[in-house]
């Protein structure tokens, strides 16, 4: 199974929230299924709860998401999770039975929450962090680094993808989206 | 108090064209009872049932979706209570078989056996509730139940049952879930 390459350690960039929300949409997602999450609490939860094209499922445990955007998957409609990747690390069985065993088409923007930008998530200093990337790539996910304004142009194809080829994908997050 | 079973196939005369949600034991004697396309028992994570019925409801508002849970299973995931009432999808019931015991995995007793999930539902929020012991006001009230606007939520009081043969590669198949899909996007 193929992963993304990914690209980190950049320093000057910037990522503006209202971009990923443009490509989320153009993606056909109907609903985001959420826990908040500090990395993207203001720059995407916030104003998604105010766009009245997006639908907000607001939930108390992350792995929730997977099984409600798999019962989605059903009814051809696309869903986004969007939580924080302590969250991802917690919702591991769900991500292994529903998304990679069921190829379910479950598509997750993941924040790395303490991550610092000026690393690559596989150099953070933080140990949740770093093992995120090795973690997808063994459970063969694919996954696409969202840490710059060029990045969002990852996201709607890699959607489609997902939704093509019945298959998860992760964007992790790796700064706050203004 | 009654037998899974038997409240299965009082159930079964009720369901036309809803998609049934089950899993473990639920799943084991509801497929026997009810071998249908709409049947939905690819799970994939002990607790994720009333989560993947929330979906489908939210997707399907048209139709109507039953969710047949254990106890064990809904210990898993409370909080999807609280998630489901705040969605409120009307087309959803979902029932928990309360055996008091973890059935599939060995029969050991679930952290406090009487634990009130009717309670729990209701202040979740859930816009009906209901608790059955006896098969017989059961048999007489099911309709009812399923015919409420949801989330309705049904508390089934039930004894643990005979030892089952889990059969998960039938329960799995993809094929099954393949052929599901097609059906209930019809």
């Amino acid at each position: 199974m193929a992963v993304a390459a990914t690209s980190g350690g950049d320093t000057s960039g910037t990522l503006n929230g209202a971009g990923i929300i443009a490509a989320i949409k153009a993606s056909g997602v109907e609903f985001i299924l959420s826990v908040p999450d500090i990395v993207t609490s203001s720059g995407l939860l916030a104003p998604i709860a105010r766009d009245k094209e997006l639908r907000l499922i607001r939930v108390c445990k992350e792995d929730e998401c997977i099984g409600i955007a798999s019962g989605l998957s059903y009814c051809n409609k696309r869903a986004l999770i969007l939580i924080q990747h302590t969250g991802l690390l917690d919702s591991l069985n769900a991500i292994r039975g529903i998304a990679v065993e069921y190829n379910q088409p479950i598509c997750m923007m993941v924040g790395l929450l303490q991550h610092d930008p000026d690393f690559a998530p596989r150099a953070s200093p933080r140990y949740g962090v770093r093992i995120v990337e090795p973690i997808l790539d063994d459970m063969g996910i694919a996954h696409q680094l969202i840490s710059v304004d060029a990045d969002v142009a990852k996201i709607q194809p890699a959607i489609d993808t997902a939704y093509r080829d019945s298959r998860p994908v992760a964007f992790l997050v790796a700064r706050s989206p203004a | 108090m009654m037998k899974r079973d038997e409240c299965f196939r009082v159930l079964s005369r009720h369901i036309i064209s809803e998609a049934v949600v089950a899993t473990y034991s639920s799943a084991m004697d509801w497929v026997e009872i009810a071998p249908r396309v709409l049947n939905y028992t690819s799970i994939g994570a002990m607790g994720l049932d009333s989560s993947h019925g929330l979906g489908l409801a939210l997707g399907r508002p048209d139709k109507r979706v039953v969710v047949l849970q254990g106890d064990g299973s809904l210990l898993m995931n409370l909080g999807s209570l609280v998630t489901i009432a705040e969605v409120a999808p009307k087309n959803l019931v979902h029932f928990v078989a309360q055996n008091r015991t973890y059935e599939a995995n060995g029969g050991h007793p679930i952290p406090n056996p009487q634990v009130d999930f009717a309670s729990m539902a209701r202040a979740a929020g859930y816009a009906a509730v209901y608790e059955f012991s006896d098969l017989g006001i059961f048999a007489q009230q099911v309709a009812h139940a399923l015919e409420q606007d949801g989330p309705v939520f049904v508390t089934l009081h039930i004894v643990p049952s005979k030892l089952l043969i889990y059969d998960y590669s039938s329960l799995y198949d993809p094929k099954k879930r393949a052929a599901f899909k097609t059906a209930w996007q019809s």
